[in-house]
């Protein structure tokens, strides 16, 4: 059985004596320590993100709706997929669960707010800072970065006048993405209520709580890695220079010791919602709240073992080779235990299928066709054959779009009037869920097939034997942007009126969130609640 | 909130910034690691950069093929090329290939080759006991001139090998001077 | 847009979209799935993919299928009850093992193919391969054989931006090149792979190899064709702006065929590109010459077609010193390269006309009307 939450009636104090409200106009966003409001900032922040690197997709996939160049140089081509990629990672996904964290985590473990309030404000507004820097490098002499979001030298090297500034961008934006998983670690740890144990946490909480861990280990060492690429260039030191002693390849372990990790950290708080959430509309508790746990840390733990499989192509020994084939194979037991668990979770509950509800299921079949696709590229001796190819951005898009965005759109959706107090347009939201699952698979699926026909990634015009699924990719492209827009609305329109939402606002929800007024009140917890 | 509590939490913040300044050195130590992991699993082929120190002890009953390939970078104007294409040697005992590289411009410049030997695996059977690339090597203006290389193939070198690859790059030493002569763009 | 093209666009849609709502069937002609290759490592490989993607579809089908039924019957509006169990140890051991079992399964006889990959004894001939922007150099070891294969021709004018051809037009349009890598059908051939700037990747989809080009170090890969025929692969590492635009072509002669090409090459050839006219494209002998052709060929990728260079990684020319100052100096800049730069030397890849038709070009044209002559025996003077 999963724990009971319970909180006394009279443990949130809707208007506390020792604390004001909110305070009014810009201050209120620039100083503020609010858990809710800096979580709101992440929020709209990433939204705002998602258009930006959405906007640059939508100029990559215009140039390849059909072969021949129409509209754009290869080189500024190469400037949007690097961007999209750095915008999207960087901008949108992160970012979007931080501020899920900001705004859920105190709530769920009954904390009055984060355990260090000024560092959440500070590691907020480095954002803004970094991609100012980010998104400036467009109009510098020579052009945004193009070499790819993978930075490999010696190509990174041959950006223009943007190159310090991409390193510079990916520092603050480190700092930020480690200051916020520290407070989350320290409000996880310090901050739970007395009768909170660790394993009573919510499977969100939990899973941010590993996510955290993984940024504290991974990021730094992605710094690192830009460093040296900033030394090599600037101050003659050749860490990645084969003349002077040094490896290019070196520089692909660097990265994905922190990329594959990095992949994790995108994807794990998705799980945590969905495993909110399945059991909210299966009406049932999660099955297997333990292995759930114990999955989740593998996984993390396994991160850090098999990031070669991202390079089979440099030529490793055949050691090297089979240990990073064996060691993503069994990345699958822990993942297919989620799976399986989501399963067990519904198999006789009784669902119903709101909005929150749709996302997450589609969640669970579209993460599961990206996990086969990654299960496919993790055999060595194939994967020669799909590196490189569109079946490798099939397979990334499939987790990170239908995964780790879905689980974001479930997330708000689920939440969303627990922090307006309002009820969701239902029949938008549902017509919105159907547009982005319809065309998300009209944009990927075909993918899959170019890759194996032989396209290969990042190539800004490509051979006429390509033209059939690149229009259709192009088209579900344009689809699925059109139809975030309709998130917009329906999110301005929830935030601004509609129907009272109860405190529970779904039926019988298990957590301390839904103890508290809806909209949550700007202070909770003030004191601990009871959890049995 | 107890003032306990508080130093706790601080305490943990502490320990979690030393947690990142750790990794952030761990990231660094990945460079020497590296070396050390490619030299124990022969990763990138690289050969050491120290003379070796070698008793010769031929295996006359095995002949492996050396084959010798030149690069210049970055199409950098030098010519550079292996004396012979290839060896057929005795695991075990000592031999000498020649190099030749020229400077085709009209003022001195140095060169520095960088050594990769294929399949990785056998570059640390591989020992050379003088080779030009330890050191970067200075030419006057259009000179040219032969290259020594001495090696041995240790007699420890796997059954299966029956033909090595020793590859040499030539870098042009202006690319690598950095910060001072490199443009800013880095090109 | 060329009216046609247009038409065909239209058409295009419309059975695009005829197609995602009705018919899979007409998808039939469409390459859906990797090629078998001609290598029987290619056929390996392919076998492996089908093997692990049955297995994927056989588990979807298991996992979905629970998931669909579950979603049907344990709906609300059906009246269904929750019921309230939330672990069992026996299921999540069933779950956990089940899988491990078939991955050892697979991962067997993935492993076994590694090992072949990697068995390079006994090969009959060893080709290096090195990666540039953007184009291949090949050179046949032991033999004077060497050149570089560049995008072909009819393609490359293609595909620039806007350039009123349309690429359907275009026959292997991005797939073909002035000059393929030939081999001998039967033989175990070795491949040398290193780069000369930044990282490349050979890909030959036909052979299933893939290997990354790194400058500084050499890779190897092996392959042996089973079959004679034209194969066709691309760079597969991001390389810059001109990535999408260095193929590989791979034509596998029969031994007679190989023996009568190589005694052609070797010996009657020391420097490439020099006897670039190859018999299918004598008929464009004419306009072989032309500077403007040549420039956009070989230089229009960095310092673009205007001239005007992308600063400041590719120096625009129309205000260049170099274009203005002395010839000696520019002639010097083509053949040589500059260093510490990405400009390469051409003296090696272009031959005395052809580097003094580019010269000429790049001194007269977009207005600078320098007047010089450059001579094809001042560039050989020169070398």
């Amino acid at each position: 059985m999963g724990p009971e939450y319970e909180a006394t009636a009279d443990q949130h104090h809707v208007d506390d004596h020792d604390h004001h409200g909110a305070p009014s106009g810009i201050k209120r966003w620039l100083f503020s320590t609010n858990h809710k409001d800096i979580g709101t900032m992440y929020l709209v922040f990433s939204l705002l993100m998602f258009f930006v690197g959405g906007a640059m997709i939508m100029i990559v996939r215009a140039e390849l709706f059909q072969p021949g160049l129409q509209f754009v140089d290869p080189a500024f081509f190469n400037q949007m997929t690097t961007m999209h990629a750095l915008v999207m990672v960087f901008g949108a996904i992160m970012p979007a669960f931080v501020g899920l964290a900001n705004w859920m985590i105190p709530m769920m473990v009954g904390a009055p707010d984060m355990a260090l309030p000024r560092m959440n404000n500070w590691s907020f507004w480095l954002l803004p800072v970094g991609f100012t820097f980010l998104i400036a490098t467009l109009f510098m002499p020579g052009g945004a970065p193009a070499a790819g979001w993978t930075m490999y030298p010696p190509l990174v090297l041959q950006t223009g006048d943007a190159f310090p500034f991409l390193v510079f961008a990916i520092h603050i934006l480190g700092a930020s993405s480690i200051m916020g998983a520290i407070n989350i670690i320290v409000t996880i740890m310090n901050m739970r209520a007395p009768t909170m144990t660790l394993l009573k946490m919510p499977l969100f909480v939990w899973t941010w709580f590993i996510t955290a861990f993984l940024l504290l280990a991974a990021m730094p060492v992605f710094a690192g890695a830009v460093t040296m690429l900033l030394f090599d260039q600037f101050f003659g030191a050749h860490f990645f220079n084969a003349a002077g002693g040094g490896d290019p390849v070196m520089f692909q372990h660097i990265f994905w010791f922190f990329g594959h990790p990095e992949v994790y950290i995108m994807i794990l708080p998705a799980f945590g919602i969905v495993s909110e959430i399945i059991p909210t509309f299966a009406r049932k508790p999660l099955f297997g709240y333990n292995s759930m746990v114990y999955a989740t840390a593998s996984i993390a733990v396994l991160s850090f073992i098999v990031w070669a499989h991202h390079m089979f192509t440099v030529g490793m020994p055949l050691a090297g080779q089979l240990f990073f084939m064996f060691s993503t194979m069994l990345i699958a037991v822990p993942t297919g235990v989620k799976v399986f668990n989501w399963i067990a979770t519904m198999w006789r509950g009784s669902m119903t299928f709101e909005t929150p509800m749709l996302f997450s299921l589609a969640f669970v079949f579209l993460f599961t066709i990206g996990g086969f696709s990654g299960l496919m590229l993790a055999i060595t001796p194939v994967d020669f054959q799909y590196h490189d190819t569109y079946f490798v951005v099939a397979h990334f898009h499939y987790v990170l779009v239908p995964g780790s965005l879905f689980g974001i759109m479930a997330g708000v959706y689920y939440w969303l009037p627990k922090w307006t107090g309002h009820i969701v347009d239902e029949k938008l939201a549902k017509m919105h869920f159907w547009l982005s699952a319809i065309f998300v698979n009209i944009t990927f699926f075909p993918q899959h097939f170019l890759g194996l026909a032989g396209m290969p990634r990042r190539i800004p015009d490509y051979s006429t034997q390509f033209a059939d699924f690149n229009m259709m990719s192009s088209l579900g492209a344009f689809g699925f942007g059109l139809s975030q827009l309709l998130f917009v609305y329906i999110v301005y329109q929830t935030v601004k009126g509609g129907k009272k939402a109860s405190s529970e606002v779904w039926d019988n929800p298990v957590g301390l969130e839904w103890t508290v007024p809806s909209p949550a009140p700007y202070h909770t917890f003030e004191t601990a609640p009871e959890v049995r | 909130m107890s003032k306990q509590k508080h130093l706790v939490r601080f305490g943990l913040t502490t320990q979690l910034f030393v947690l990142v300044a750790a990794m952030f050195g761990f990231g660094f130590a990945l460079v020497p690691l590296y070396d050390v992991f490619c030299q124990i699993l022969g990763i990138g082929g690289k050969t050491a950069a120290q003379a070796a120190e070698v008793v010769e002890a031929p295996d006359l009953n095995r002949e492996i093929v050396v084959e010798f390939v030149t690069t210049v970078n970055e199409g950098a104007p030098w010519e550079f090329s292996a004396g012979v294409a290839e060896m057929r040697v005795h695991p075990g005992k000592l031999y000498q290939a020649t190099f030749f590289a020229r400077n085709l411009i009209g003022q001195p410049q140095d060169g520095q080759a960088v050594p990769s030997v294929a399949p990785g695996q056998v570059a640390k059977y591989f020992r050379k006991t003088e080779c030009f690339c330890f050191e970067r090597q200075s030419f006057s203006a259009n000179e040219g001139r032969d290259m020594p290389v001495v090696f041995i193939l240790d007699p420890e070198i796997p059954r299966h090998i029956d033909r090595i690859t020793l590859s040499y790059t030539f870098f042009a030493l202006e690319t690598l001077a950095g910060a001072v002569t490199k443009n800013p763009s880095g090109i | 847009m060329t009216n046609s093209s247009g038409i065909r666009l239209a058409g295009k849609i419309t059975t695009l979209l005829a197609l995602m709502t009705i018919a899979p069937a007409a998808v039939a002609d469409m390459v859906l799935n990797l090629r078998r290759g001609v290598t029987d490592i290619s056929q390996t490989v392919y076998e492996l993919h089908m093997l692990i993607l049955w297995v994927c579809v056989v588990i979807a089908i298991v996992v979905f299928g629970v998931m669909i039924v579950s979603i049907i019957l344990h709906r609300r509006s059906r009246g269904a009850e929750a019921a309230d169990f939330s672990h069992s140890t026996k299921a999540e051991l069933i779950w956990t093992i089940i899988p491990v079992i078939i991955l050892v399964w697979m991962a067997v006889p993935a492993a076994k193919t590694l090992v072949v990959m990697e068995d390079f004894r006994d090969s009959e001939m060893t080709i290096k391969v090195t990666g540039y922007q953007w184009r291949w150099h090949y050179a046949y070891l032991g033999t004077e054989v060497d050149f570089f294969s560049s995008l072909a021709r009819s393609s490359n004018i293609a595909r620039q931006v806007r350039s009123g051809v349309d690429p359907f037009s275009v026959d292997n349009y991005l797939l073909d090149v002035d000059k393929p890598m030939v081999v001998p059908v039967d033989t175990k051939i070795r491949l040398l792979i290193t780069a000369n700037d930044v990282i490349h990747s050979w890909w030959m989809p036909s052979f299933a190899v893939k290997k990354d080009a790194i400058p500084g170090f050499i890779n190897e890969i092996w392959f042996k064709a089973n079959e004679t025929g034209t194969y066709r692969g691309q760079c597969a590492e991001l390389c810059g702006r001109g990535h999408g635009f260095m193929p590989i072509v791979v034509d596998v002669l029969s031994k007679q065929d190989y023996a009568a090409w190589i005694d052609a090459k070797d010996g009657g050839e020391t420097v490439a590109m020099v006897d670039s006219t190859t018999a299918a494209e004598a008929p464009a002998v004419a306009e072989e010459l032309s500077g403007e052709k040549l420039y956009n060929i070989s230089c229009s990728a960095c310092h673009q077609v205007n001239g005007q260079g992308l600063p400041p990684a590719f120096p625009s020319l129309v205000d260049s010193a170099m274009v203005k100052g002395p010839v000696a100096k520019h002639i010097d800049i083509v053949m040589n390269g500059r260093v510490g730069t990405a400009m390469i030397g051409f003296s090696t890849q272009l031959g005395d006309a052809e580097l003094a038709a580019i010269i000429n070009y790049e001194r007269n044209a977009w207005g600078l009307n320098g007047g010089d002559t450059v001579q094809a025996s001042d560039i050989a003077a020169a070398r």
